[in-house]
């Protein structure tokens, strides 16, 4: 049986969202590494599509027809595994296990060990291809179930992302819906200053796709764009969603540094207040 | 026997994939716009719906098969050995060996007998690349029936198995009839002067010189090592043991390929001395594939002058 209660108000989104901040900031404070600002930035857009979006099945984590999800920008695994939480696929106590030696929760997200994970990722620009793969898997076996794939604006500079994009419209992949965090930071600083792929949207768009531009955190602009994907077909969609990262952290907001580091003590007991 | 009656390893793949298309629709073919060249366009011919071409983005299409295989797919994904696994040892490492997804890799263009292509196209370290990865199985086929017998073993394996073709027509060695067990290494002879290890194509060569030696009454035993991951560790000592000379040869890098897997097991069981014949830390060119063999030093020839040399 898959997911019936999915249709959850935008108020309760809200709570949720905001509950899986909280989370993500106590995972990385506790593993002391780990990546918050980029998790930060897709918590909306993955609170909106595993609380109100995807047909899964946290029973059945692996159910055939469900809707599948691939993190391409693995090291968001704070977020991903915060959601997965939340849904139910495992204790919630376990988050505070994350990174350390005896824990399946590892770095980056590994499909074998966590119920939920649809796919292990981590070194980026796969996730798309793998996405494909799942989509014309779907489409072969005549199912309706959709693919997610969720890609940093950094990622993109990765050449097998568009190699992918070639594939996923030259086989008309209409169950497919790429979904670009566009916080325009990577490690280095702005993305269009280390390396720029703007203009994404024009980019994408002469490679076949469907193209929705929108904020990142609001939820119902992202619902609107993920319900106006499913209606495309013929060909892929990608929504590029404008968002902060670090958001919901004042100090970590639009800060590159706060990529990969973990807050001490003090920057800990501030997000926690952030986000009360 | 009739080292004369040849097929090239890929046309065998080709027809065999084409098949256990027939007989497991689980399966499905990814190539890399090289389909005339692997030969999967006859399973592109009667599987249409089912093969699907990736044109030339070999890493796309190592991580679209890693996709197909979370979904229950038996991907076979196909391009030359040095695209196969050089360019995309990323997508391999990260997107199927580590998640332990079911995709077979089939890579034709093995070795130097890719000939006039030359240095760029003869793929000398592929069995080194994908020995080196978790998970991952190595199948080093030797002729035309043992490389049909591997591809169908491969669909029976729940992970990722690797699988070594060659271009160019090679002697077929066994009868259709001859069971293979995976793992096993098959031996030919009880000769005690020298086991011969041999894999792929090297494995006529090796049985060519085992022919010629016996003439001078010298008896020696070649072993057709054709799963190079896991490797038969028992035959590899029990010869070790027995004869008093141990040859390896490979169409392949003389570093990480057959040699070292033996060297390793001689190592931690048995140490004795290994003369390891192969592509020595060198690129190819371009000629004719047999100019070529002869040419590195990859025939009969030598292998009888290492049986023979004190």
């Amino acid at each position: 049986m898959l997911d019936s209660d999915k249709k959850i108000e935008i108020k309760n989104l809200e709570d949720i969202s905001k509950n899986i901040r909280k989370n993500i900031v106590e995972m990385v404070y506790s593993a002391s590494s780990g990546h918050p600002g980029g998790s930060l930035s897709i918590t909306d857009i993955l609170t909106v599509l595993y609380f109100h979006e995807m047909n899964v099945n946290i029973n059945n984590p692996k159910d055939e027809d469900r809707d599948r999800l691939v993190l391409s920008k693995g090291h968001c695994s704070p977020a991903l595994y915060a959601v997965l939480a939340e849904k139910g696929y495992f204790p919630k106590e376990d988050l505070k296990t994350f990174r350390k030696i005896d824990s399946y929760l590892q770095g980056h997200p590994d499909m074998k060990k966590i119920p939920g994970v649809d796919m292990s990722s981590g070194s980026l620009g796969q996730g798309l291809s793998v996405s494909n793969g799942m989509a014309l898997a779907g489409k072969l076996d005549k199912k309706d179930y959709r693919v997610y794939c969720v890609m940093g604006d950094g990622e993109i500079e990765e050449g097998e992302v568009w190699e992918a994009a070639m594939t996923s419209s030259h086989y008309k992949l209409d169950n497919l819906c790429v979904i670009v965090d566009n916080n325009n930071l990577q490690i280095d600083g702005k993305i269009n200053e280390v390396m720029s792929p703007y203009p994404i949207d024009k980019k994408f768009e002469s490679f076949g796709f469907n193209v929705i531009n929108i904020n990142g955190h609001d939820f119902n602009e992202i619902i609107t764009a993920l319900e106006t994907a499913k209606k495309i077909k013929e060909k892929p969609t990608v929504i590029i969603a404008k968002t902060i990262k670090g958001k919901g952290i004042s100090y970590m907001e639009n800060e590159a540094s706060w990529h990969g580091k973990a807050p001490n003590e003090e920057q800990y007991n501030i997000a926690i207040e952030e986000l009360k | 026997m009739d080292f004369e009656n040849k097929k090239a390893t890929r046309q065998s793949y080709g027809e065999a994939i084409a098949s256990l298309g027939e007989k497991n629709e689980d399966i499905v073919v990814l190539d890399a716009d090289l389909s005339g060249a692997t030969k999967t366009n006859i399973f592109a011919k009667n599987f249409p719906d089912r093969f699907f071409d990736m044109g030339i983005a070999e890493q796309d299409m190592m991580a679209t098969a890693a996709g197909f295989a979370t979904c229950g797919k038996i991907p076979y994904a196909s391009t030359f050995a040095v695209f196969a696994t050089g360019r995309v040892y990323d997508q391999i490492r990260n997107s199927i060996c580590y998640p332990n997804l079911n995709v077979k890799i089939c890579a034709t263009h093995c070795g130097i007998t890719v000939g006039e292509d030359g240095a760029t196209h003869q793929m000398l370290e592929d069995i080194n690349l994908m020995r080196g990865l978790p998970n991952m199985i190595v199948i080093s086929p030797s002729d035309d029936i043992q490389s049909k017998w591997a591809v169908e073993e491969a669909s029976k394996i729940n992970g990722p198995v690797y699988i070594r073709f060659g271009r160019a027509a090679t002697p077929i060695i066994y009868d259709k009839n001859i069971k293979f067990e995976f793992g096993k290494g098959i031996q030919f002879g009880d000769g005690k002067d020298a086991t011969v290890f041999a894999t792929g194509i090297m494995v006529a060569e090796a049985l060519k010189a085992k022919e010629e030696l016996k003439k001078e009454n010298i008896n020696i035993r070649v072993i057709d090592i054709h799963t190079i991951k896991p490797i038969d560790k028992e035959i590899i000592i029990k010869s070790a043991k027995e004869t008093k000379k141990l040859i390896s040869v490979e169409e392949h890098s003389i570093i990480g390929g057959l040699g070292t897997a033996i060297s390793e097991v001689l190592t931690d069981e048995y140490p004795v001395k290994l003369i390891r014949m192969g592509m020595k830390d060198c690129f190819g060119r371009s000629g004719n594939a047999m100019k070529l063999l002869e040419y590195y030093g990859l025939t009969s020839k030598e292998i009888i002058e290492n049986v023979l040399k004190s």
